[in-house]
């Protein structure tokens, strides 16, 4: 590895070193190191790019890392991650991507993540996904997440774009059990002429089952975004979708926040925003001593965290 | 401390200029504490937001410790010592009470630090350090984490714009204690725009503004009891 690819681990998975308990690190389209646990394997899949991550029942406290980074320009590197977390177990997973593109080719990464979360077994999933390099190459990236969440199971998902990502669609499905819970936390900033969409549609099949789904965002430059959550109530259950974003400069951003009923006692609601940052935000903290520009950053700073 | 100089600010209005602040003249005087009061509409906010340099004036002069600030923006006329409490203080998402507080201080302020600010407004530490100064927060418990970033900013001149505004009454009682303390032990000017008895009798100077004018100004042994139309024998809490 040498100071690009640390440097982009630490930026999407807080790594400064190889991290403790099991990772897979994927590097330009190729594992470049793996490490299971007693409690944790990672799978090498033989008929298509990617792993399985088969978690044991019970296992408590323990994590996995698998950060991919692509720094060759023109790559585009598909890959199918499959969870299996069992029973009872409740870990952390930390994923992410950081692409690094000094070329004039696009460079591309689309994770296909599914997880198949057992009975009461509870996860917190970490995404995050970045771009940098000065080639005239784009930075692509586009995920799909799938989820699949037995009874009782709690799944909570903070999926992150930081920064530099040229473009990007997110495709997010759940299907969630009985007394299952699902939390997303999506937070986008765009910037220059990038442009991003993300689709998130949430189906709550048992009784008791509960979702919020909070996204977040900051439009600046000429960039564009497009959000469109769905929670689909097929029983007794509960949803809260929330899109707020923050426009600057000459971006646009679309919000269509659905929801659907196909139960009565469902109860979902929905709320979204645009808006830009309030002139007495500004004021207030220049009063403090600051510029409009690093208020600007600290407004901007807060919302995104 | 301060001094206006024949401030005047006008707005456009059908064709003609509207004389919001007439060439007001007016001193404000080291370590006081002066209640600015009035009718509404008189002018007395759009005064406090050319001190901090919110509005810009279209005549005179604003002077601070001597030097003459007219032409300065507002974080440079924060880093000289002025500060200022907004009448509704701006919600902001995703910013603690805690991490306000320090970019109030202009440090990353410790913990306990912290928690002195918000027990001197009345709040308990533990449950609002981390609160979001987001729209969850009532009207009176902004405005005491608003006063408290006033006190962590340790502004030497400190403008409040009718802080009683939009709070209940407990709220009001420790506002007027912490009106005590930073006149008191931190020894700061401080300006109160205010229609509230129990704030102008912790005055030592107050103005009357009014169509944009001064119309009264003095001590407020010598303007209290005038405004409360008690001119004499009057007995003062």
């Amino acid at each position: 590895m040498d100071r690009i690819d640390t440097q982009l681990l630490e930026t999407i998975a807080d790594l400064h070193e190889i991290p403790a308990g099991a990772y897979n690190i994927r590097k330009n389209g190729a594992g470049l190191s793996r490490r299971s646990t007693a409690n944790i394997e990672i799978v090498p899949k033989t008929d298509k790019p990617g792993i399985d991550i088969i978690v044991a029942p019970g296992t408590k406290n323990e994590s996995v890392h698998i950060p991919v980074i692509l720094t060759e320009t023109g790559l585009n590197d598909l890959v199918y991650n499959d969870f299996y977390i069992g029973e009872d177990a409740d870990v952390l997973i930390v994923a992410g991507c950081g692409i690094h593109n000094a070329g004039d080719s696009d460079s591309q990464h689309d994770g296909i993540h599914t997880f198949h979360i057992g009975k009461n077994a509870h996860i917190r999933y970490i995404e995050k996904h970045y771009g940098e390099g000065d080639g005239k190459g784009g930075r692509i990236l586009n995920p799909v997440t799938v989820v699949e969440q037995a009874e009782g199971a709690v799944c909570e998902m903070e999926m992150v774009q930081v920064r530099g990502v040229d473009s990007t669609v997110r495709t997010t499905t759940a299907e969630l059990a009985a007394d299952a819970k699902l939390i997303v936390t999506e937070r986008l900033m765009t910037h220059g002429t990038q442009e991003a969409r993300s689709d998130i549609e949430v189906r709550l099949n048992g009784n008791g089952a509960s979702s919020q789904i909070v996204s977040r965002s900051v439009a600046r430059d000429s960039s564009k975004q497009i959000f469109h959550p769905n929670a689909v109530g097929n029983a007794e259950c509960r949803a809260h979708v929330q899109c707020d974003s923050i426009i600057m400069d000459d971006a646009t951003v679309s919000s269509i926040p659905a929801i659907t009923a196909n139960c009565a006692d469902a109860q979902i609601i929905h709320e979204a925003a645009i808006g830009r940052i309030n002139n007495d935000q500004l004021i207030k903290l220049m009063t403090f001593g600051m510029t409009e520009e690093e208020a600007e950053n600290v407004i901007i700073e807060g919302f995104l965290k | 401390m301060l001094k206006l100089e024949q401030l005047s600010f006008q707005v456009p209005a059908d064709g003609t200029n509207l004389e919001i602040i007439d060439s007001v003249d007016l001193e404000i005087p080291t370590g006081s504490f002066t209640v600015i009061t009035g009718p509404n509409g008189g002018g007395k906010s759009t005064l406090a937001r050319l001190i901090m340099g919110i509005e810009k004036p279209t005549g005179g002069r604003i002077l601070f410790k001597g030097e003459d600030i007219t032409a300065l923006s507002i974080p440079e006329r924060a880093k000289r010592g002025i500060g200022y409490a907004f009448q509704q203080p701006p919600r902001f998402k995703g910013l603690t009470v805690r991490r306000l507080l320090s970019l109030a201080a202009g440090e990353s302020l410790s913990k306990d630090a912290c928690s002195a600010y918000l027990t001197a407004v009345g709040l308990d530490p533990d449950e609002y350090l981390n609160r979001e100064m987001d729209a969850s927060l009532s009207g009176g418990e902004a405005k005491r984490v608003e006063i408290a970033t006033l006190m962590a900013r340790r502004a030497e001149l400190v403008i409040f714009d009718e802080p009683e505004a939009g709070i209940d009454l407990w709220s009001f009682s420790m506002l007027v204690e912490s009106f005590r303390t930073l006149v008191g032990e931190d020894r700061r000017s401080v300006i109160v725009i205010s229609h509230q008895e129990r704030i102008m009798q912790l005055a030592d100077t107050m103005v009357i503004i009014a169509g944009g004018k001064v119309c009264q100004s003095g001590t407020r042994d010598e303007i209290l009891p005038k405004l409360l139309g008690e001119v004499d024998g009057r007995k003062e809490a």
